[in-house]
């Protein structure tokens, strides 16, 4: 497939005020596949997916964000939606005095067609059978995982083309984390292309096409998740494991190699 | 005597509950201690007294315009004054709306003048209804009775419509309404219009029982507003209880103990509260986050 790939960000920087978060970023993702964004706390994975939904006021700074051929960078965030990109923020960010059926349908709320957005719940009920079970129940009484399975279908009922996650996994059992894994993997084959923000790199990297590491504000790797795996710092920092005993070494020649670039 | 304190006290209450209402709705979206409010119900009150007596036109048509302007009046002032406030603070919105509040009585006073006029816009009040040996006016009866439909009709419009659920998610997550699709903007917009409009009609009844004046709501914002603390200011539901509750106890208290430390009872009530119940006696417990 070497179409125009869905997603294209060109060198973005992003600053909280005077402190720049995201430095320089480009990437591309191409329809249908699952790109996976890693790095530790604080690198900034999190301000790129929120830069990309135009939530932060005046972001970014510099560069370019095309959606499907079309720049939305300086969008506001209610437009680019409706273009077809969805978030679902880390926290989960229910409407904590909604019910979850209508917590659902909010996710509706910008399409015009009602029998598809209720064959589109069906589905969502389908993939999570708890939520069809608790629909009237306050969502901020749901626990932490039903709220996370409620954000990924609120999404879904927006009908994305491209959808941003940020990290699901936090604050999941490691059991609850392969279902949610599992659903979606699922949501992609049925043609929704994926970026997912994530810790759990074992995780992701097991279910994403590509991958890209970031550090201080910078994608400092990229690649096939494959090959990603197989790369040796990448397995250092964040898959545990590998030369342990070397760590600081390790992290000495990891700073070098980031100077050259 | 009794049952004849506890109606007056529930028609009294009534629009105690609707400014309480009307201000609970913008402070649940907006999180803005609307001071304003008074005013805007006032100025849309002269609105329909200027229709009526200066240009002519039959009493509907009259309120009809008075209740479009105040809709209006709410958007404008959404529009034009607290959007333009990036990140304000609670300060910030109350400094802001004691000002909008100033504007519009300044404008009230320039236009129509500070000498109190008569306003019964029906001649309600002196047409009267015998039950046993309680009396009730007509105005009581409409009053009570309008208050009741239009709570009805917002309850409705809140729970049941999709348009309402927008914009009780939006009171809930901003951001999750956001990205959504929901046009936060909009409804917040739409959410002072709204507001206004129900002030407007607590207004309207307000005036044919005092003197219509700039500072005709003076007194309703100040008793909507302990309503509403009683209430909880978060619960549309509480501040409605809040107002009938108001209301009946303002009148007990009249007639009982001291007719002149009436209007007093809702600064004791409101200190009581926050002694006791600092959330308001309705109020749920959820945790916004920050």
């Amino acid at each position: 497939m070497s179409t125009a790939p869905l997603l294209k960000i060109n060198n973005i920087e992003t600053y909280y005020d005077l402190l720049l978060a995201v430095n320089g970023v480009s990437l591309s993702v191409e329809s249908g596949k699952i790109t996976a964004i890693l790095g530790s706390n604080g690198a900034g994975k999190t301000t790129v997916l929120r830069t990309i939904m135009g939530l932060l006021d005046d972001q970014p700074n510099k560069g370019t964000i095309e959606f499907d051929g079309t720049r939305i960078d300086g969008k506001e965030t209610e437009d680019i939606v409706r273009r077809g990109i969805s978030y679902i923020p880390e926290g989960r960010e229910v409407f904590p005095e909604l019910t979850a059926r209508e917590n659902l349908l909010m996710g509706g709320f910008i399409r015009k067609n009602k029998n598809e957005v209720n064959s589109d719940l069906q589905k969502v009920y389908e993939y999570f059978p708890v939520l069809a079970e608790r629909e009237k129940q306050l969502a901020g009484t749901l626990s932490g995982g039903q709220q996370q399975m409620l954000a990924i279908g609120r999404a879904l009922l927006n009908r994305p083309r491209l959808l941003l996650m940020d990290e699901p996994s936090l604050g999941l059992s490691p059991l609850l984390v392969k279902e949610i894994f599992a659903i979606i993997r699922t949501i992609n084959e049925a043609g929704v292309t994926i970026i997912l923000v994530e810790q759990n790199a074992n995780m992701a990297l097991g279910i994403a096409h590509d991958g890209v590491i970031m550090e201080n504000g910078r994608f400092v790797r990229s690649g096939t998740a494959a090959a990603l795996l197989e790369d040796k710092d990448v397995q250092e920092f964040y898959l545990g494991g590998g030369e342990s005993e070397d760590s600081v070494k390790g992290y000495q020649r990891w700073k070098r190699k980031k100077r050259w670039r | 005597m009794f049952t004849q304190l506890i109606i007056t006290g529930i028609s009294i209450g009534s629009l105690y509950a609707l400014m309480a209402l009307a201000m609970s709705i913008i402070y649940k979206t907006s999180h803005t201690p609307n001071f304003a409010q008074g005013e805007m119900a006032m100025i849309s009150t002269f609105v329909a007294f200027a229709l009526q007596t200066t240009y002519q036109f039959p009493l509907g048509i009259a309120l009809l315009g008075a209740l479009l302007f105040s809709l209006i009046l709410g958007v404008v002032i959404e529009f034009c004054f607290l959007r333009r406030a990036k990140n304000p603070t609670i300060v910030d919105l109350i400094v802001m709306t004691i000002g909008i509040q100033l504007i519009i009585q300044g404008i009230a006073g320039w236009k129509w003048g500070a000498e109190q006029k008569d306003f019964p816009f029906l001649d309600l009040d002196s047409q009267l209804v015998h039950f046993g040996d309680v009396v009730i006016s007509h105005l009581n009866i409409l009053t009570i009775g309008t208050s009741l439909v239009l709570m009805l009709l917002l309850y409705l419009f809140f729970q049941h419509t999709r348009m309402g659920t927008a914009m009780r998610a939006t009171q809930q997550n901003e951001v999750a309404a956001k990205i959504n699709g929901i046009r936060v903007n909009r409804i917040k917009a739409f959410t002072w219009g709204i507001s206004s409009f129900v002030g407007a009609v607590a207004g309207l009844f307000f005036a044919p029982i005092s003197t219509l004046d700039p500072y005709l709501m003076w007194e309703p914002l100040i008793k909507g507003f302990a309503a509403a603390v009683l209430g909880g200011m978060t619960s549309l539901g509480g501040a409605v209880l809040g107002g009938y509750l108001l209301g009946i106890i303002e009148n007990l208290f009249g007639a009982y103990i001291s007719l002149e430390f009436k209007s007093t009872v809702a600064f004791v009530i409101i200190v009581l509260v926050l002694w006791f119940r600092p959330s308001g006696l309705f109020a749920k417990h959820y945790q916004r986050k920050v």
